[in-house]
C-alpha cells in the first residue's frame, strides 16, 4: 500500500492546504493588505464589509460570488455560504459575479503565496516561478481547482458573512446602548429581545462598516445551519426561465458590429492559398482580417450582422498547409498503439508485477485492449466573445472559466498592459472545461483592433466550434490480470497511452514553457482507485499527437473510469465472482467506498432476478474527492438497447446543497452516457469529420433513463460534485450491455457495435 | 419588411434569406431565442409563428407569414407563464442556455395536448437538446405545468 499512500497524500496535499489556508489566512484577506474592491464603486447609502458583502441603507444586501456560473449552481452555493452566517434569507439578497474584484482578489491571494487561488492565475505564477515539477503542479491545480469551488469557498465565504454580522451587531449595540451579547439576528434584522427594539442591517450598515473588523469570527455549528445542507432555490433560475440576456452571446452594445471566424481546419496549419475577394464583396461584410494566435491561423470576418459574417466565412476559399500530425484516425491510433509499447511512467506500482506474471499459468491470465476516441465538449452555447478596443483599453465580455488568463493573454495579443484590459465574465451556456480555453477571447480581441473602436461580437458557427475544440484526448489501454485460485486478482498491470492534456495546454497558453515530467491526467481514474491488489501497476505514456486536447468534464477519469471498471468487470467474469462482491472485497481497506457500493447495490436490488431481456451493470470511480457508484439497467427492445434506469450513490463528504448535488450527479452521468453511446471525433485528411449535432449528438429526452440518487456523507473530507458522476457512467453501461448480450465492448462509442433505442 | 414579434411591430431592412433567428437577435434585439446549431438539430432557437413551434435558425425571415412569439413574449418575471412557473418550481435549468427553446416547445405541446403522456412529451421535446441533462426535470415540469394550466393558474 506504500505507493498508494504516497500518491494519496500527494493528491490531497493541495486540497488539504486549501482548507487549512482558508482557515488560517482567509479572514485576513478581507481587509488587509489589499483594498476592498467594492469600496471603489459603492452606491449612495451602501456600505461594504469585505469583498463579498455590501449592504445599502434600504437593507438591500449584495453578495459577491466570485466564480463563473456554467450551470453547476456555484453562484447559489457560494451565496448561501455567506447568507448562512450573515443571517439573511436568500430572497433578501442580490448576487453578483464580482467582476473586477474577482480578478483582483485572486491575484492578491497568489501574491501572498496563498495555496488556493483559481488555477489560472496560479498556473501563470507556478509556470514562471517553478522550473521543475511544473507539469505536476499545473495539473494538480487544474484538477483540484476545476472541481473544488465549494471546498475553496467553504471557509472564506462563511467567514465573510460572519464578520459582517459581527460588525452589524456591534453597531446596533452602540446605537441602542445595549450589550452586543443581548442582540440576536434573523432575516437581515437585529433584535433586542428584552426591549423588543429592532433595527434592520441597512439602518446600521454605514456605522458598522466604520468599525474595525474582528480578528477572529466563530462559525455556526452544522447543527445550526438554516440554509446550508438543505436544497435551496437557485438564484439564477428566474433569469433562465424568462430568456433574460445573461449569456456572452446576448451582449449588445450601441454601435456594435458582428463577426465570426474561419480558422484552419487543420490544427496549427497556415493558409497556403486564399481568395478573399468574393467573400469581401458580399452584402453586409465590412472587412476580413487574418488571425494568428497560439491556437492556430485563419480569418476574422467583420460584418453588419452575424448572418452576413457566417455566409462570408462559408465563401472564403482557402487551401491549408499539411498538418504536423497523422492525417487519419487510423494513423493516429497507430501512434497511440506504438506509444503503448513503450514503458511509460508507473504512477502506481504495488508489489512486484513482473514477477507475479512471470510464472502465471495461461488459464489464470485475463487480457484486454481498450480504446476511446477524441471527444468535443459541444456546449449548447457556441464559442463567442465581444470585444471593444478603444483609447488604448480593451474590454472583453464572454463566458469564461479563467478571467485572469483571458486578461493576460489578450493584453499580450493586442500589445497593451494587463491593467488596460477589463474582463466581464457572463453566465455560460455550458462549460465542461471548454471555456478554460482562450481562443474565442483572443480572436475577438484581435478583431476589435480592426473596427475603429466599435465593439464587435464574434460568434462561432456550430461547425467552427465542433472542429476547433481542445478535445478530450483519444486513449488506448492494455490490461492484464492474474487470478488466484479463488478467482480474485493477485496481479493487475494497466498501461494507458494518450496525448498529454497538460503539454497541449501549455503549447496554447505558454508556448515558451516545455512540459517536464509525466502527465498524471493520463492515468487519473486508474492509478488512484481504492482497490487493494497485491501486485498492482498503472503506467501512463504520453503519445506524440499534437491535435489540441484539453480538460473535458472529469478529464483523465472520463477515460480511465471506462478502462479500469470495464476491466474489473472482466476480472469478475473470469473469476466467476459477482462484480459487486469483487469490488467490496478489493475495497475493504476503504470503508467509504464499500458503503457506496453497498448502497447503490441495495438501491438497484442488485442480485435479484430480472425478467428476460433486461440486465444491469455496475461501476465505481473515485474522482475529485468523491466516491461514486453507478448501476445501469438496460433492456433489449425491438428498436435497440434502451437505458431504463440508473442508480447513483455518491459520498461527497459534505453536501452543501443536496438539490444541486443531485442535479449535478445526474447531469454528469448523462454527459458520460451521451459520449459512451454515440460520440466520437474522427479525422480524415487532417481535419475533424464531425460538424454539428447531426453527427455528434447527445442523449435526447426520449432516451433518458429514470434516475435514483443517494447522497452519502461518510467520508471526512468534502469532495467535488460537478464532474464525479461522469466516470462510472460509461463502464456501468458497457458492463450492463455485456450482461445483456454477452458482447464485451472495449472500444467507445458503443454505437459502433450495438444500436440504441 | 415588417415583423410582428411579441405583440410589437418592427420594420427591418433585411435580406429575406436571413434566418428568423438572426433577424430577431441582431436586428430586432430579441436575444431570448438562442443560437445552437443553425441546422434545426438542437431546438435552442425555438419560437412560435402563429402559435406553431418553429426552429427559427432554419426559417428564412422572408418566409415568416405570421406573428412571432419568443420566450420574452409569453410571460415576464412578474407574470410568468404556467410553463415558466413550473420550470421555476421544479428548478429545471442548469446552464439554462437551451431552456428558452425547451419552454417554447413545451408551451406549444400543452396548447395542443392538455394532459400529455410520456410519449407525447418524447415526441414534442425530442428535438430540443440539453447538454446539462435536465431531461428528468423537464418531464416533471411539463406535468406540473399541465396541472397549473388545468387549474387555471
Amino acid at each position: 500500500m506504500a505507493s498508494v499512500g504516497k500518491i494519496a497524500r500527494r493528491t490531497f496535499l493541495i486540497g488539504a492546504a486549501a482548507v487549512a489556508g482558508g482557515v488560517a489566512v482567509g479572514y485576513y484577506y478581507y481587509r488587509k493588505p489589499f483594498a476592498n474592491p467594492l469600496e471603489t464603486d459603492l452606491g449612495k447609502g451602501e456600505a461594504t464589509f469585505n469583498p463579498y458583502v455590501k449592504i445599502a441603507a434600504d437593507n438591500t444586501t449584495t453578495i459577491v460570488a466570485p466564480r463563473a456560473e456554467m450551470g453547476q449552481g456555484i453562484s447559489t452555493t457560494l451565496a448561501i455560504m455567506v447568507a448562512e452566517e450573515l443571517d439573511v434569507g436568500l430572497d433578501q439578497i442580490k448576487v453578483e459575479h464580482g467582476r473586477a474584484s474577482y480578478a483582483y482578489y485572486n491575484a492578491a491571494i497568489l501574491e501572498e503565496g496563498g495555496p488556493f487561488a483559481f488555477f489560472d492565475e496560479s498556473m501563470t505564477a507556478q509556470a514562471v516561478r517553478s522550473g521543475l515539477g511544473v507539469v505536476g503542479k499545473l495539473l494538480a491545480l487544474q484538477v483540484t481547482g476545476g472541481s473544488a469551488s465549494t471546498r475553496d469557498g467553504f471557509d472564506k465565504m462563511r467567514q465573510a458573512g460572519a464578520a459582517a454580522r459581527h460588525l452589524l451587531i456591534a453597531a446596533a449595540a452602540q446605537k441602542l446602548g445595549v450589550a452586543a451579547a443581548d442582540l440576536e439576528t434573523a432575516n437581515g434584522s437585529i433584535l433586542h429581545k428584552a426591549s423588543g427594539k429592532s433595527l434592520t442591517y441597512g439602518a446600521v450598515a454605514a456605522a458598522a462598516a466604520a468599525i474595525a473588523p474582528p480578528t477572529e469570527v466563530k462559525l455556526k455549528d452544522r447543527a445550526d445551519w438554516k440554509l446550508l445542507g438543505k436544497p435551496q432555490k437557485r438564484i439564477d433560475m428566474l433569469a433562465k426561465v424568462t430568456g433574460a440576456p445573461i449569456f456572452g452571446i446576448d451582449v449588445r452594445m450601441p454601435d456594435m458590429l458582428y463577426g465570426t471566424v474561419k480558422m484552419s481546419p487543420r490544427f496549427w496549419a497556415k493558409p497556403v492559398k486564399v481568395d478573399l475577394a468574393k467573400a469581401e464583396k458580399m452584402p453586409g461584410v465590412i472587412k476580413i482580417v487574418p488571425l494568428e494566435t497560439n491556437y492556430g491561423h485563419g480569418f476574422g470576418i467583420i460584418a453588419q450582422n452575424t448572418w452576413a459574417a457566417f455566409k462570408a466565412a462559408d465563401t472564403i476559399d482557402a487551401q491549408w498547409a499539411d498538418p504536423e500530425y497523422p492525417l487519419s484516425s487510423a494513423a493516429i491510433l497507430d501512434v497511440l498503439k506504438q506509444a503503448l509499447g513503450t514503458k511509460g511512467s508507473a504512477m502506481r506500482d504495488n508489489g512486484d508485477v513482473d514477477t507475479a506474471f512471470a510464472d502465471a499459468p495461461r488459464e489464470k491470465i485475463v487480457e484486454a485492449d481498450y480504446a476511446v476516441p477524441y471527444l468535443a465538449h459541444a456546449t449548447m452555447e457556441p464559442m463567442n466573445a465581444t470585444a471593444r478596443f478603444k483609447d488604448g483599453a480593451l474590454d472583453i465580455w464572454c463566458g469564461n472559466q479563467t478571467p485572469t488568463l483571458v486578461r493576460q493573454l489578450c493584453a499580450n495579443a493586442v500589445g497593451i498592459e494587463q491593467d488596460k484590459v477589463t474582463v466581464h465574465t457572463t453566465f455560460m451556456g455550458g462549460g465542461f472545461g471548454r471555456r478554460t480555453e482562450m481562443d474565442f477571447s483572443l480572436c475577438a480581441a484581435l478583431m476589435a483592433k480592426e473596427t475603429g473602436g466599435r465593439p464587435i461580437k464574434v460568434t462561432w458557427t456550430r461547425e467552427e466550434d465542433m472542429r476547433h475544440d481542445a478535445y478530450r484526448p483519444a486513449a488506448v489501454g492494455k490490461f492484464q490480470a492474474r487470478l488466484g485460485d479463488d478467482g480474485m486478482p493477485v496481479a493487475v498491470d494497466m498501461r494507458i497511452a494518450s496525448p498529454s492534456v497538460i503539454a497541449s495546454t501549455l503549447r496554447r497558453l505558454f508556448p515558451s514553457i516545455s512540459p517536464v515530467g509525466p502527465d498524471k491526467s493520463i492515468v487519473d481514474g486508474a492509478y488512484d482507485q481504492p482497490y487493494t491488489i497485491a501486485n498492482y501497476r498503472v503506467s501512463g505514456v504520453a503519445a506524440p499527437v499534437s491535435i489540441p486536447v484539453g480538460f473535458w468534464r472529469s478529464v483523465g477519469s472520463s477515460i480511465n473510469g471506462f478502462f479500469h471498471e470495464g476491466f474489473m468487470d472482466e476480472i469478475a467474469t473470469a473469476g466467476k465472482i459477482d462484480p459487486v462482491e469483487l469490488r467490496k472485497k478489493l475495497m475493504a481497506a476503504y470503508p467509504a467506498a464499500v458503503k457506496v457500493v453497498e448502497k447503490v447495490a441495495a438501491m438497484a436490488k442488485w442480485g435479484e432476478p430480472l425478467p428476460a431481456g433486461k440486465a444491469k451493470g455496475v461501476a465505481f470511480t473515485l474522482s475529485f474527492g468523491s466516491w461514486v457508484g453507478e448501476i445501469v439497467q438496460v433492456a433489449d427492445t425491438p428498436a435497440g438497447i434502451r437505458i431504463e434506469k440508473v442508480w447513483i450513490a455518491a459520498d461527497v463528504g459534505t453536501a452543501l446543497d443536496p438539490g444541486i448535488v443531485e442535479a449535478q450527479l445526474i447531469s454528469a452521468a448523462i454527459y458520460g452516457l451521451s459520449a459512451a453511446m454515440g460520440q466520437q471525433i474522427t479525422f480524415a485528411d487532417g481535419m475533424v469529420e464531425q460538424s454539428n449535432f447531426h453527427d455528434f449528438d447527445a442523449m435526447r429526452i426520449f432516451q433518458c433513463p429514470v434516475f435514483e440518487v443517494a447522497i452519502l456523507e461518510n467520508f471526512h473530507k468534502m469532495g467535488g460534485v460537478g464532474e464525479v458522476g461522469t466516470p462510472p457512467a460509461a463502464p456501468a453501461l458497457a458492463n450492463a450491455i455485456f450482461a445483456l448480450t454477452g458482447k464485451r465492448i472495449r472500444t467507445l462509442p458503443l454505437s459502433t457495435r450495438v444500436a440504441f433505442a | 419588411m415588417r415583423l410582428t414579434v411579441d405583440g410589437q411591430s418592427f420594420d427591418i431592412d433585411v435580406d429575406p434569406d436571413m434566418p428568423l433567428l438572426w433577424a430577431l437577435r441582431d436586428l430586432v434585439g430579441k436575444t431570448g431565442p438562442k443560437f445552437g446549431c443553425g441546422i434545426a438539430a438542437c431546438g435552442a432557437c425555438t419560437v412560435h409563428v402563429d402559435g406553431q413551434p418553429v426552429r427559427s435558425c432554419s426559417l428564412p425571415v422572408g418566409q415568416v407569414d405570421g406573428a412571432v412569439t419568443t420566450i420574452e413574449g409569453i410571460g415576464t418575471a412578474d407574470r410568468l407563464h404556467p410553463v415558466q412557473q413550473a420550470w421555476l418550481e421544479e428548478q429545471v435549468a442548469q446552464c439554462g442556455y437551451c431552456q428558452a427553446g425547451q419552454i417554447m416547445s413545451a408551451v406549444a405541446l400543452l396548447d395542443e395536448v392538455a394532459d400529455p403522456s410520456d410519449a407525447d412529451i418524447d415526441n414534442a421535446m425530442g428535438g430540443n437538446l440539453c447538454r446539462c441533462g435536465t431531461y428528468p426535470k423537464i418531464r416533471s415540469a411539463i406535468r406540473k405545468a399541465a396541472a397549473l394550466k388545468t387549474a387555471g393558474l
